[in-house]
């Protein structure tokens, strides 16, 4: 599995890589969406392989640095590190944090391992199921994935279906790509191409966290002191062991679930973490299980969240729409022939997101006060910073002035989407599933002769149908069990 | 718990066109009305070359279905009015200003310019005074981005009086 890693660029790679994730990770407001976006063009100098890998190692590094602010300053980093705030900070007031931050770098390690286990035994199983999959199978398996960011993302989950809906809307601007007959182009030549990834996933997270920054100026951080980062003792290991593995598989079938990845699955880890603790009390106060049960979950998510991005061409979070993107712009085809064609590309990205987690194990042991004070850097001097990276960046995809308008665009809309409880991961997974739903329904009603029943005839189909189904009825099945 | 519901009664007390939930709703509604029926204007396709259906049916399909949806979240939010935001700060406006100023520099001038003016704008405004740091964010930090783009990614920069003094 390791052995396409064994060259001193992809080392490199993956060393920098996880080392810039981690920093993502730490600075609020960042995180590795924003990060792999934002690194996105620069990949374009690199091979497939190793632009993967950077990603990929952003991904794993940047989803554990959000619990080191988390701990030290209470505000997560990532907004799958928010679960850990709730133990991590007080467990650090305490004069703790070296031991909480401890056992978050530990279990964020071993559910990141673990996850690259259930990576590497189910993409390959998930990637042969999938050539039993025609047109009208994988309509019902988008629409699957659809509906399930409104059961399981954080929210509402109307609002989440409106912004998956307004996603899919974004992917039909441009050319038909079966007609070629435009639509929402209104005379601009530009917008005949439809509208990019890269200025969508700019503009929705980093110029609208610029502006959200902007009304934060007055928030002041109280840092909490850090030594050392300590191992956990015997005793923490004995009360976490079991959180740790629960959290881990909780993470990984979260992550295989298009949905807001981490951020949930650290919800629930964390929840279920309480729910099976022997003291239920302690948590909120400080609790060793609940900064685990987060972070176990949390960085579970992160392999769990390439099964589907790897083997169907389906993202399992945010973050994976951009490594997604990534893959596609580097012209690798994700999905099953991608297994049969290419075994040493995924061995490599399978070794990378390995090798990634044991990296920020070493980072974040020895370093995270460093990265700590990464924090200090004020944001009336990052954020312009941020925004000159944005801008160039979006402008060097196609090297058009329009794709900067467009992020600016969709900074201000995003902004406003959060701030009236509209999530912006819809939008992201709506766009890249936008062709795929709509081709694959048209292609799907051609081989039908336009019967839509005769979606029901097929059996793959019809359950993912069913699934869709569930994934709709649960927010309210759960709304009214809270109720009762 | 008590902000969030004294937030909540505040809101309750506005009358229904001034709340946030009457305003989005009418907001996505109004917008998704005008592009449904810009979606009348798509061409036609001769039932040879039709795949399936028509390209204007799929759009107007999810402007049905985001108006319906965007309907139940207000009639859900009757009930259940939204927690209302606290009132946006003056920065926010000026940093809003910031990206309509680099939009304009950006056409009519220069494009490093605009960062460069974007940089130093916002940078003032979130209350930075220091003259180096200023200098930072809007000179040598727009220099290196463009020496790392232009050298390394091969990129080359629309003109502008300043781009092409480089160029040129």
């Amino acid at each position: 599995m390791l052995t396409p890693l064994f060259s001193s660029k992809l080392l490199i790679v993956l060393f920098f890589g996880t080392l810039f994730g981690l920093i993502l990770g730490v600075l609020p407001g960042l995180g590795p969406t924003t990060g792999g976006a934002l690194i996105l063009p620069f990949t374009m100098t690199l091979d497939p392989l190793s632009a993967i890998v950077l990603l990929t190692s952003i991904y794993c590094a940047g989803t554990y640095g959000g619990a080191i602010t988390a701990v030290l300053i209470n505000t997560p980093g990532t907004p799958a590190a928010a679960a850990t705030c709730l133990d991590g900070y007080p467990l650090a007031q305490k004069g703790e944090a070296g031991r909480a931050l401890g056992m978050a770098t530990v279990s964020s390690t071993v559910g990141g391992i673990f996850s690259v286990i259930i990576l590497v035994f189910f993409a390959p199983l998930l990637a042969k199921l999938a050539y039993e999959f025609g047109q009208p199978e994988y309509f019902a398996l988008a629409i699957f994935g659809l509906t399930m960011l409104s059961s399981i993302g954080e929210g509402s989950p109307i609002k989440n279906l409106i912004a998956g809906a307004f996603g899919i809307l974004i992917s039909t601007i441009g050319k038909d790509f079966m007609t070629s007959i435009d639509r929402f182009t209104y005379g601009i030549n530009e917008l005949s191409v439809g509208i990019g990834f890269i200025p969508v996933v700019v503009g929705l997270f980093a110029i609208s966290e610029m502006l959200t920054q902007s009304t934060l100026l007055d928030q002041v951080f109280k840092r909490v002191a850090l030594k050392a980062v300590k191992l956990p003792t015997k005793d923490d290991y004995k009360k976490t062991w079991k959180t740790i593995l629960r959290s881990s598989g909780i993470g990984s079938f979260i992550g295989v679930l298009p949905a807001e990845g981490g951020t949930v699955a650290s919800l629930i880890g964390y929840s279920e973490a309480k729910r099976f603790s022997k003291n239920p009390e302690e948590f909120g106060k400080g609790s060793i299980e609940g900064i685990a049960g987060a972070e176990a979950a949390n960085n579970a998510a992160t392999g769990g969240a390439m099964v589907p991005t790897l083997a169907l061409g389906i993202p399992g979070s945010a973050t994976t729409a951009v490594i997604l993107t990534g893959l596609i712009i580097h012209g690798v085809r994700p999905g099953p022939d991608l297994f049969r064609e290419q075994p040493d590309f995924l061995y490599g990205i399978f070794g990378a997101m390995l090798i990634a987690n044991v990296l920020f194990f070493i980072f974040g042991f020895f370093g995270a006060k460093v990265f700590a004070r990464i924090t200090l850097v004020p944001n009336k001097i990052l954020w312009p910073m941020i925004f000159a990276v944005s801008v160039c960046g979006t402008y060097s995809l196609s090297q058009s002035i329009i794709d900067v308008w467009i992020m600016l665009f969709f900074g201000v809309l995003g902004f406003f989407m959060r701030r009236f409880g509209f999530s912006v991961v819809p939008v992201i997974i709506g766009l890249i599933l936008g062709e795929l739903v709509e081709g694959t329904l048209r292609q799907s009603l051609v081989i039908f002769d336009g019967n839509w029943l005769m979606f029901l005839t097929r059996p793959i189909a019809l359950t993912f149908f069913i699934l869709s189904l569930i994934a709709l009825a649960f927010p309210l099945l759960r709304s009214k069990k809270q109720k009762k | 718990m008590n902000n969030v519901r004294n937030k909540k009664r505040a809101n309750k007390s506005l009358p229904f066109f001034f709340k946030d939930e009457f305003k989005v709703s009418f907001i996505i509604v109004f917008i998704s009305i005008i592009l449904l029926i810009s979606t009348f204007s798509f061409d036609i396709v001769p039932p040879i070359l039709n795949r399936g259906i028509q390209p204007a049916t799929f759009p107007k399909a999810l402007l049905i279905l985001i108006i319906s949806l965007t309907l139940i979240i207000y009639y859900l939010s009757i009930k259940n009015p939204w927690k209302m935001g606290k009132k946006l700060p003056k920065t926010f406006f000026l940093t809003l200003l910031s990206f309509l100023i680099f939009v304009i520099i950006s056409k009519a001038l220069d494009f490093f310019l605009a960062i460069s003016v974007l940089s130093i704008f916002v940078s003032y405004n979130w209350g930075e005074r220091r003259i180096f740091y200023l200098l930072l964010v809007s000179i040598i930090f727009p220099i290196l981005v463009f020496i790392f783009f232009e050298t390394i990614l091969g990129l080359r920069f629309p003109p502008g009086i300043i781009t092409n003094l480089y160029y040129y």
